[in-house]
């Protein structure tokens, strides 16, 4: 293992723009800066109209009559479609990734508040807008469910009544681990804590909305559709599923994506809208959705009401681990989440520790709130896991009357119990934890803290220290357990070396700003010896990549990453075989150095990869049963997922006489094993993070008691600023995962998932003063002034 | 109506309705699509334009209030095929990932710039905090921007290697 300290040889100078790993400016950065990246709303196509969509006020109700004849009159209209419409060409609904099912715009019923009625298509977005108003809809209402606690009484209405012999709320049940063994543990336990937590409904709001453009072509039968999607080709096959278009007629291009986080994963109904209207009118299509709508009618986040508790000895051995939680998946199960977990990843609850036994009993229920759930760069769900488990862990460390750090650090799994199988069979890759948050407390300098703050307490100040210690679970997934909709997660890879030596690799995963166009090509650079600069990386259209789940759960390096580096292997391996017959030596006689081959014990004699390439497309006898060419395909599965982890630390002041939190300092340590891009780790932990101080102080989709959100702007949906957030402090941990083929695992979303904790953490510690144990997020002033005076809410 | 403002240094006459946002003259008229839109309520900042030099959002200014003014845009900073001093800040210090709040964050920090060559860190954050970034963090805008002022004060040293600046 690696420490901050000493940087691995991987970590190289920039200037020196390195053949593979190491610190290097982004290729696609060069047309960003000049306003040249190509968003969906950037697409003009001639003759192309506008769809905007009509959405219901209501959060519960039945549609009486929707009447269009005024809308359908305006000089600038094309086409109104409404469920109807849609129903005679069997679209009105479509499934969800979760097999459930959603309507595309609703016939008979609305189940959330700005679900999609209507569409209009016009000759502009101003007139499509204006035709919306022309649109009379009637409705009769029906009583409301927001408040998952609620659902399942007798009393509730039941949303669902379009599933057969459905009589209640409930969405499904889940359990995970051993419920007998677990209950003993808890049953001989010397300690034992208890909490109930809520992690508040959030919503991903990427700076860009959804949108997207069709362009159907009744000649050929083709449809091109443009739009906002991290997964590219499952969305294909699932337009061919649904609207029984013929899939290889289909191209879904994903062009520059301004930020997805989750929320770009489900296929939406405005997608589909779009696609029936060029359909309909023959000309290409727009949609563009306002960020009102994003905010309230796409893959909302988290919503989990989760009992937990923690069994210990008085010495403050962590022993079983239980949780009940209740699941809010809105009116649809919408969470894009493999099959076989409807909860996703939250089965890793255990965290970072070394337990006997543990146990989650889940019941998830329909509400009249928007589809969603896994979504906000939760890892499926890990996000909540690690929340529970980082609270329970300070409640325990309070009840003990411990420190948070010496606590955990008895408690931590050591580094040769890996590969770990945890106590509800996740199967732990590798990892070194004392020595990730040994590196956290070494650049905060703990102990200095704990003493500043014992300073402040005697004169007044309330100041907080919060840790958070998490493994996180990405990289889906092993085929043998996981797919969506009956795909299997795998990612596919071609590439191929030009004969001038230069390289095109095409992938499935698909940037939402990651950088995929340079860290792609800094690991084909790495296997083949080829500058970063001479690969080009091809992604975000189905016509010219191979098939592959695309990009979420962190999944592009574990999955689409390990691809890339076989497939690159792949091309060496051929490569070997043809610079042994241009040598005229044995495969066994040559050896390789980044980027060619020599004769073993005669260096001289060598070939680099790029005479290689020239001459595998040129006309010198090749070796027996190989073809020509210098290209390879890969259509990859990962064995395992892979198990980043983390140690964060936060330093809040809180003023006693506003309750307002400034996160003065936050400390983050990270391991995501081999590193590719140092430079764009780091800005995707400060990413995370930012989104941690947004859900964990500012950040709540919530709703009245009549379902309308209250949360449908940006000046009620708050987002960090800069002026919210530190100066992030940032070290690394290197333990690479056995199960990548060079040791990589995701990081796109663990300050994400591991920072909330570590915020409420220092909060509830710089509240100790005031007996508070527990508070729920969003921790806004009012809301943490009431809990300062003894009256803590849950959240709505 | 008809409305005739400077775009970028060039002289523009439309016919447009009134009603209609600078945002989506700019993108939909002139096909400017550096500028980007991405809320309804003034808060994302994503549409920062200058007008008469002064960083403003265009999605809350009507085009017709622009006429007789001067816009400058995301896509004027290059000049003769050379990159402002702020756009290599932003490639240098990796103070973009999506690339969406990017042009507003660029308008708003040149501007900052050419009336604080030398801004603390505080005040760098001050004059971006009417703009959302959903993928920095805003530490790397930080430093793009304390990047260009050194650069243009000539007073940068090369940029810390095995570290990130």
């Amino acid at each position: 293992m690696n420490t901050g300290e000493n940087p691995p040889t991987q970590f190289v100078d920039n200037d020196l723009k390195p053949v593979g790993h190491g610190r290097m400016l982004r290729k696609e950065d060069a047309r960003f800066i000049r306003g040249k990246g190509r968003f969906i709303d950037d697409i003009q196509l001639p003759g192309m109209l506008h769809l905007a969509i009509l959405r219901a006020p209501i959060a519960h109700g039945r549609i009486v009559s929707v009447d269009v004849t005024l809308a359908e009159a305006h000089p600038k209209v094309k086409l109104v479609g409404t469920g109807a419409m849609l129903a005679e060409h069997g679209l009105a609904w479509m499934p969800t990734l979760a097999n459930d099912v959603q309507p595309v715009l609703a016939t008979d019923k609305i189940h959330f508040q700005w679900q999609e009625v209507a569409f209009v298509v016009a000759d502009d977005r101003y007139a499509a807008q204006d035709a919306l108003e022309l649109i009379d809809v009637e409705y009769e209402q029906l009583p409301v469910v927001v408040n998952a606690r609620t659902a399942l009484e007798a009393s509730a209405p039941v949303i669902r009544d379009d599933l057969a012999g459905k009589t209640d709320n409930r969405c499904f049940d889940w359990e995970t681990g051993d419920k007998q063994a677990t209950d003993a543990v808890f049953a001989r336990a010397e300690v034992v804590v208890g909490q109930e937590m809520v992690y508040p409904r959030v919503h991903p709001a990427p700076l860009e909305t959804c949108g997207a453009v069709a362009n159907y072509d009744p000649i050929d039968g083709d449809l091109t559709l443009w739009s906002t999607t991290q997964a590219p080709h499952a969305h294909r096959t699932l337009y061919s599923m649904v609207a029984g278009l013929p899939e290889h007629k289909i191209r879904v291009i994903s062009p520059d994506i301004g930020g997805g986080f989750g929320n770009k994963v489900p296929i939406y109904p405005g997608y589909l809208c779009t696609i029936v209207a060029s359909m309909l009118t023959g000309a290409p299509v727009k949609w563009t959705e306002d960020r009102f709508e994003n905010l309230t009618s796409t893959a909302f986040a988290r919503d989990y009401v989760m009992h937990g508790e923690i069994a210990a000895t008085k010495a403050g051995r962590i022993l079983a681990i239980r949780t009940n939680v209740l699941a809010d998946h809105g009116a649809f199960n919408g969470v894009a989440a493999p099959t076989k977990y409807p909860a996703g990843f939250f089965g890793v609850f255990t965290g970072s520790y070394d337990i006997q036994a543990a146990h989650c009993a889940m019941t998830a229920v329909y509400t009249n709130k928007a589809p969603g759930g896994v979504a906000y760069s939760c890892s499926f769900r890990v996000a909540e896991a690690v929340y529970l488990i980082e609270r329970l862990v300070d409640c325990l460390a309070d009840q003990l009357g411990m420190d948070p750090v010496e606590l955990r650090l008895l408690n931590l799994l050591k580094p040769d119990q890996f590969p770990y199988t945890s106590m509800t069979g996740w199967i732990y890759d590798s990892g070194d934890y004392e020595s990730t948050l040994r590196e956290a407390l070494k650049i905060a300098d703990y102990a200095g803290l704990r003493r500043e703050q014992a300073e402040k307490r005697a004169s007044g100040e309330l100041m907080g220290i919060g840790v958070s210690v998490f493994t996180e679970a990405v990289g889906a997934g092993p085929r043998k357990d996981m797919d969506i909709l009956g795909l299997g997660m795998a990612d596919g890879a071609q590439l191929c070396l030009y004969p001038t030596g230069t390289a095109v690799l095409r992938v499935s995963c698909q940037s939402q700003g990651q950088g995929h166009e340079t860290t792609f090509a800094q690991i084909v650079a790495e296997e083949i010896g080829i500058p970063p600069a001479d690969i080009k990386v091809v992604h975000g259209d189905t016509d010219l990549s191979p098939f592959g789940m695309g990009t979420y759960g962190s999944r592009s390096t574990p999955v689409s990453g390990a691809a890339a580096v076989l497939v690159a292997r792949k091309v060496r391996d051929k490569a070997h075989l043809f610079a042994a017959t241009m040598l005229e030596v044995t495969v066994a006689d040559l050896e390789w150095r980044k980027g060619s081959f020599h004769v073993i014990g005669d260096p001289a004699k060598s070939l680099t990869i790029q005479q290689i390439a020239k001459w595998a497309y040129g006309t010198g006898q090749l070796p027996d049963g190989v073809e020509g060419g210098l290209e390879a395909h890969i259509h990859y599965h990962p064995e395992n997922l892979t198990y980043p982890n983390g140690a964060y630390i936060c330093v809040v002041d809180v003023d006693p006489g506003t309750a307002v939190v400034t996160v003065r300092r936050f400390i983050a340590v990270d391991d995501c094993g081999t590193r590719i891009n140092p430079m764009i780790i780091e800005g995707q932990v400060h990413r995370g993070l930012t989104d941690g101080v947004g859900m964990a102080l500012m950040e709540m989709i919530t709703f009245d008691e009549d379902g309308n959100c209250l949360a449908a702007s940006l000046m009620d949906y708050l987002l960090p600023t800069a002026l919210e957030v530190p100066d992030w402090e940032t070290g690394f941990t290197v333990t690479p995962s056995p199960h990548h083929p060079i040791g990589a695992k995701g990081i796109g979303e663990c300050a994400t998932v591991g920072s909330p904790p570590a915020i409420v953490n220092a909060v509830v510690d710089a509240l100790k003063p005031y007996g508070l144990r527990h508070a729920d997020m969003p921790l806004t002033p009012s809301r943490l002034w009431e809990a300062m005076n003894g009256n803590a809410q849950p959240p709505m | 109506m008809q409305v005739t403002m400077k775009v970028n240094g060039n002289d523009v006459t439309r016919e447009i309705e009134g009603r209609l946002l600078l945002v989506h003259f700019l993108r939909d008229h002139l096909g400017l699509t550096g500028t980007h839109w991405g809320c309804d309520t003034s808060n994302c900042g994503a549409c920062a334009v200058w007008l008469d030099g002064e960083p403003v959002k265009s999605c809350t200014v009507l085009a017709a209030m622009a006429g007789g003014h001067e816009v400058r845009t995301v896509e004027a900073l290059e000049q003769r095929g050379e990159l402002d001093t702020i756009q290599r800040g932003f490639m240098e210090c990796h103070g973009l990932q999506c690339g969406f709040c990017t042009p507003g964050m660029l308008m708003t920090t040149r501007a900052l710039l050419d009336r604080c060559p030398s801004p603390s860190q505080e005040e760098i954050r001050e004059a971006i905090s009417g703009q959302v970034c959903r993928c920095t963090g805003y530490a790397t805008i930080v430093r793009s921007v304390q990047w260009a002022a050194a650069e243009e004060a000539g007073t940068r040293t090369t940029l810390a290697t095995g570290e990130t600046p």
